[in-house]
């Protein structure tokens, strides 16, 4: 590095070779290294050009052989009569497969429990995810201590969450229905009754994320200037009106994140419904209460076996998402203009 | 309208509010949101709600230190009882725990290394190089984030059955070997963690691409690399639906799979699965309780937007 380093484009002039300060006039060069220096530099023009195509290639390589091109073939795959037995043996169906579901009252019925239990599980989950990045902003003592118990839950997996919560909430001797019968609260039936059930999946996934999404508020708070605080403050808001005035207006762009990632989440629910289910089906219990669309997918593709039509299905999920992607972005763009 | 009504008594405040309304709003609050010590009731929420966190599992662990009948009781056990260390044992060698450990560490460990340096690289480009197509390819990485697996599933099922590798790791590894999720994140990263300056001195210096990644990028990128490596690790540890999928012979499965699978007898036996799980978050608890700090930070990090 020399203190007399050009400030000029880098990107099209040819690297100094010697360190340390240059003198003033070089030397009268021979072509030998003037052929030299062209070389080099062409060298280098080549590698300032294609070299971030390198670095980022690998990556799309791969993503395009286990990503994209599954989403096509999935697209694909969705238009013909495939069988798990024989994947490869497929038949042209045109779209039969996606009138099928839509005539299908257990799509339906999946559609409608990926929806409210969706809604059951995100909701609250930001919200307290929201109160506890809140308190979490606050001067604490064993701050870190709180940070990383809370984030605990997100290290256990969904089988071994599921598999303690389907004993917590146990019919009979679950520590939950024992703990509400201590405030007189009957015996509550959490596989087979619908609600209660939903809430019993949602419970798992509000369990495991909650501590995740609040250090996500946690940072997006962080980064709030204190000074909107203080003149708050001066204008005399209350800690309340400071939360709902400075706080949570600057979080907006975080809250909207996060609500994207938890609906694409609870859109993909798979695992949570399908261990919770006493039966050990698919079928998200006794009278489909609780399945969700990625169980029902499971269910056609790999109970059923037809794979074409489980294509079918996970491409409606996809367009779903789709659907809230667009709206997400309809509504930040509103947000931004608006501020 | 509410407003001016609003207004009017706002308007006839006296210049001068009352010492201890003073107190409150003014000196006080001037120094407010992360500045304000957290008063009991904050610290008695938060008590709550870490134990809420982490009562599941440390019951996990009595309940398998106990048997089906004591398990069948009310009010159910608070404390441990003990089999413990017998139920561990035979749900390891049940379940094929020690295999399922071995294949999930490879095979976490395989993804999140790649994931890891691949993510650095690419994000390294996205956040410092200018290229055409740069905007329009990031835009990619992000919208990936929003395809669902389940999309994947099906294809990746019948070319996996195509190459008669199901029930091989090499089927879970490779499609979980591209993360957009750390591209964005090491882009976020080196945008704000790695000078133009350096770079531009490496490159004044004559350092090909190549070693500036090595002696510049690496180096600058390490902490966020650590952390990235622990997420995804992680993440791939836990996952399920993909191995459950293509692992279907219990003889090589992960340990998410092999654990499932133990809940899944005729007449399971409470206790043995929830050794199973105990046995199956143990690891990542391990990690978390010495580097759970430095991955809260990394969580916080990559949600600060750039």
């Amino acid at each position: 590095m020399t203190g007399t380093a050009p400030t000029h484009d880098t990107a099209a002039a040819p690297p100094a070779k010697e360190g340390g300060a240059a003198p003033a006039r070089p030397p009268v060069e021979s072509p030998e290294t003037l052929r030299k220096r062209a070389r080099l530099s062409r060298r280098w023009q080549r590698d300032v050009r294609w070299s971030p195509y390198a670095f980022v290639s690998p990556f799309f390589m791969l993503f395009i052989a286990f990503g994209m091109f599954p989403l096509i073939y999935t697209a694909w795959a969705s238009l013909h009569t495939v069988e798990l037995t024989a994947p490869t043996d497929m038949e042209w169906a045109g779209l039969r497969n996606y009138t099928r579901i839509f005539d299908d009252e257990f799509y339906w019925n999946a559609a409608r429990n990926t929806f409210t239990i969706g809604i059951i599980s995100t909701v609250p989950q930001l919200m307290m995810a929201l109160g506890i990045a809140h308190l979490l902003n606050y001067k604490l003592r064993a701050s870190n201590f709180f940070r990383v118990v809370m984030l605990a839950p997100y290290a256990t997996s969904i089988a071994a969450a599921t598999l303690v919560f389907v004993l917590l909430f146990g019919r009979d001797y679950g520590m939950i229905n024992w703990f509400l019968g201590l405030f007189g609260v009957d015996n509550i039936d959490w596989q087979n009754d619908k609600w209660y059930a939903q809430i019993a999946v949602s419970s798992i996934v509000i369990w495991r994320w909650t501590g995740y999404n609040a250090l996500i508020y946690l940072a997006a708070m962080q980064a709030i200037p204190q000074d909107l605080y203080e003149s708050a403050a001066l204008d005399g808001a209350s800690r309340w009106k400071q939360f709902l005035h400075v706080t949570l207006p600057s979080l907006r762009p975080t809250i909207l994140f996060t609500v994207v990632v938890s609906t694409i989440g609870a859109s993909q629910l798979f695992a949570e419904p399908l261990m919770f289910d006493a039966n050990k089906g698919a079928s998200g219990g006794p009278q489909h209460q609780f399945q969700t669309l990625g169980l029902y997918m499971y269910e056609q593709g790999w109970v059923n076996q037809h794979l074409g039509r489980a294509s079918a299905i996970a491409w409606t999920m996809f367009l779903i998402l789709i659907v809230i992607g667009i709206i997400n972005y309809v509504i930040s763009r509103r947000l931004r203009a608006s501020s | 309208m509410t407003t001016t009504i609003n207004k009017a008594p706002v308007d006839a405040v006296p210049p001068e509010p009352p010492k201890d309304e003073r107190r409150r709003f003014g000196l006080k609050a001037a120094r407010a949101g992360g500045q304000h010590h957290a008063g009991p009731i904050a610290y008695a929420i938060l008590i709550v709600f870490t134990l809420v966190s982490i009562f599941p599992l440390f019951w996990t662990a009595i309940a398998a230190s106990r048997d089906n009948a004591r398990l069948a009781e009310t009010p159910p056990p608070f404390w441990f009882g003990a089999n413990l260390f017998d139920k561990i044992e035979v749900a390891w060698s049940d379940a094929n725990l020690g295999e399922a450990f071995l294949n999930t560490t490879i095979v976490a460990g395989v993804s999140s290394l790649t994931i890891v340096f691949l993510s650095t690289i690419a994000g390294f480009a996205f956040a410092k190089l200018r290229f055409k197509g740069r905007n329009a390819l990031m835009l990619i990485v992000i919208g990936t984030m929003m395809v669902p697996p389940q999309l994947q599933v099906i294809p990746l099922y019948m070319m996996v059955a195509k190459l008669d590798w199901t029930d091989q790791l090499q089927a879970v590894i490779l499609p979980s070997l591209v993360s957009a999720f750390g591209v964005f994140f090491m882009r976020q990263y080196l945008l704000q963690a790695l000078p133009d300056e350096i770079i531009e001195a490496a490159r004044v210096d004559g350092a090909s691409s190549w070693r500036v990644i090595w002696h510049v990028v690496f180096p600058a990128a390490r902490p966020a690399m650590a952390v990235l490596g622990m997420l995804m690790f992680v993440q791939t540890w836990n996952d399920f639906l993909w191995p459950f999928l293509v692992l279907t012979q219990l003889g090589n499965p992960t340990v998410q799979v092999a654990v499932a699978g133990l809940g899944r007898g005729y007449t399971p036996d409470q206790a043995l699965i929830m050794a199973g799980a105990l046995l199956s978050t143990l690891p990542l608890l391990i990690v978390f309780a010495i580097f759970g700090k430095q991955i809260v930070g990394g969580i916080m990090q990559g949600a600060v937007k750039g």
